[in-house]
């Protein structure tokens, strides 16, 4: 079926005229009539529109064009713009906002010749694991639909691993787009700060989010991080860094590449099915050449403690601009103040009101200094901890998560409980390095997956790709389909 | 560090932020473990480490003061929830 191939598979049956970009299309939206009923990874799509691109893309492949991404169906987390769309961050604040113009991911994508359709859900405003904080209802974990797909990318996830799509894109904050990757069994990117544009992702907090690929497998992601890699005049963020042949980088040969296995990770709450298929892949990457040696990342403890203070108060004023004046829904008021709470009161989620308070809380008068200075002090040591490890090997591994998918319901009463989920992701973003999730297992009752995460120094992508490459070459993980 | 104990109502009104008081008494609660599992950070010595605000060691980025296409008027406007005469309408500020 034409919606389960990856990338690189359908580009080279359009190539070869063997199948169309129609077909391939209007094969991801039988798949989402059939499974998304049960799944809900998409908030919406347009058929007719995503059709219409696919024409487009067939009749460029009739001229003879040839671009990296023409005819690809590639879904979008409901946080980035796409011109004409609607984008609602999965949140009631935005009402019925359409995009006026393409993130600059997005005008890559187009560019690159890709069917870009749909709004997948995730947690409001990027803020969970679960994709339980939507105000659009759950996403379930196609491999088991009593389980949440991770989140807060939960619908990128769930769309790749159920071929509702050929690839998607999410944003990862503080483990987003990694975290879900692991949940659903497919592979997540989260590239280095800087390494892609901003522009035209809605910002949850501007220091470390970053938006990435989910895919079937790594050539996949090395494909969609090439296109989407670059420097922006309209991210001040964006580093000039030439953008590499990650593609280039997959030659399968690991041979005397060092890898770090961190002491620290070893942890209280690290499920033993976990462990072990991380300690076989760590196996694998010794047999397929890789050196093995233990490092000390001492700051791993205090991760979560940072994150949550420094992402949350760029959160409180990034969210400041929804106060329903100039886009979004409005709830009138006798003057602009009442206007703004009432607004933003009946707007606003839990989950989110939770981080606007606590974020600006630790930012107010008196607690500035004791909160978030104390913590961009302490987020310097976490960075030193990665930066000196990176002195003594090429990439870090760890598992992605502490467990595979938990339960919807299981943790959403308890915000420290969920927060701890991300302890394995969070670093590399207050770090700023790049980090992936490669499938490298599954529990045995019930059959859920498990995801081996690789992080490498700032700008270290091809290092995390070659590597994940490998081991994928070497492993049959990455084949198994959710339902079969 | 401060104590773990956060007056909801007045940090709602900072955020521009209403809340039922059944919101407010959850949050506080809420919070309060938050802040609690946050004061493990009190346990480092920062003294002499710079902040890090940003990951990335990039100054001074600009571009040429130029001229571009934007947003026409009428695309600004499209999403706003109310509007009129071109403007957005909003509750009145001044007598």
């Amino acid at each position: 079926m034409l919606n389960q191939l990856t990338i690189s598979e359908l580009t080279a049956q359009l190539a070869r005229r063997e199948v169309s970009a129609r077909e391939a299309t209007q094969a991801c939206l039988d798949q989402i009539a059939r499974v998304d009923g049960k799944i809900h990874a998409f908030i919406s799509h347009d058929p007719a529109d995503a059709l219409a691109q696919a024409e487009a893309a067939d009749q460029a492949i009739a001229g003879g064009a040839i671009k990296p991404l023409l005819g690809v169906p590639i879904a979008i987390k409901d946080v980035l713009a796409v011109k004409n769309q609607p984008l609602n961050c999965a949140s009631k604040i935005l009402g019925n906002y359409i995009s006026p113009y393409d993130a600059t991911v997005i005008e890559k994508l187009k560019a690159a010749g890709a069917v870009v359709f749909g709004r997948l859900n995730m947690d409001e405003f990027a803020m969970g694991s679960s994709t339980e904080n939507s105000a659009f209802g759950l996403t379930r974990n196609p491999w088991d639909t009593s389980r949440v797909p991770g989140g807060s990318s939960g619908g990128s996830a769930a769309a790749v691993a159920a071929d509702e799509c050929i690839a998607s894109l999410g944003s990862d904050t503080g483990g987003s787009i990694r975290q879900p990757a692991a949940f659903c069994g497919c592979v997540g990117l989260k590239p280095t700060y800087g390494r892609i544009s901003r522009y035209g992702l809605v910002a949850f907090a501007s220091s470390l989010d970053q938006i990435g690929p989910f895919t079937k497998d790594v050539r996949d992601a090395a494909t969609l991080l090439g296109v989407m890699s670059g420097a922006d005049p309209r991210d001040s963020t964006s580093v000039p860094q030439p953008v590499p042949d990650y593609a280039a980088a997959l030659t399968g040969n690991i041979r005397g590449m060092k890898l770090g296995l961190p002491k620290e990770y070893l942890i209280g709450g690290l499920d033993p099915e976990v462990k072990a298929a991380v300690d076989a892949a760590v196996e694998k990457f010794t047999e397929l050449g890789a050196e093995v040696v233990e490092i000390s990342l001492p700051h791993t403890d205090y991760a979560v403690a940072t994150y949550y203070i420094i992402a949350t108060a760029e959160a409180s004023a990034n969210l400041a601009r929804f106060d329903g004046i100039r886009y979004g829904a409005r709830v009138e008021g006798a003057d602009p103040i009442e206007l703004y709470s009432k607004t933003r009161g009946a707007g606003f989620g839990p989950e989110v009101k939770r981080r606007i308070i606590l974020g600006t809380y630790v930012l107010s008068s008196g607690y500035h200094d004791a909160y978030y200075l104390h913590a961009q002090k302490v987020r310097t040591l976490i960075r030193n901890d990665f930066l000196k490890a990176f002195e003594q090997v090429d990439a870090i591994v760890t598992p992605t998560t502490p467990t595979a998918a938990f339960k919807a319901g299981e943790k959403s009463g308890d915000p420290l409980q969920m927060y701890l989920s991300d302890i394995f992701t969070i670093s590399c973003n207050l770090a700023g390095i790049c980090g992936l999730s490669v499938p490298c297992g599954f529990t045995k009752n019930p059959k859920l997956p498990i995801g081996l995460q690789l992080l490498g120094q700032p700008f270290g992508e091809e290092s995390l790709l070659k590597l994940a490459h490998a081991y994928e070459q070497a492993t049959a993980w990455h084949r198994e389909k959710a339902g079969g | 560090m401060a104590s773990a104990e956060i007056d909801v109502k007045y940090v709602a009104h900072l955020a521009r932020l209403a809340l039922t008081p059944g919101e407010e008494k959850k949050l506080g609660a809420q919070l309060g473990s938050i802040l609690g599992y946050i004061e493990k950070l009190r346990e480092l010595d920062v003294t002499n480490v710079e902040p890090t605000a940003h990951a990335v060691p990039l100054v001074n980025i600009t571009r040429a003061d130029e001229i571009r296409p934007s947003l026409s008027h009428e695309e600004a406007l499209r999403n706003a929830p109310k509007k009129g005469g071109g403007l957005f309408v909003v509750p009145k500020i001044v007598e």
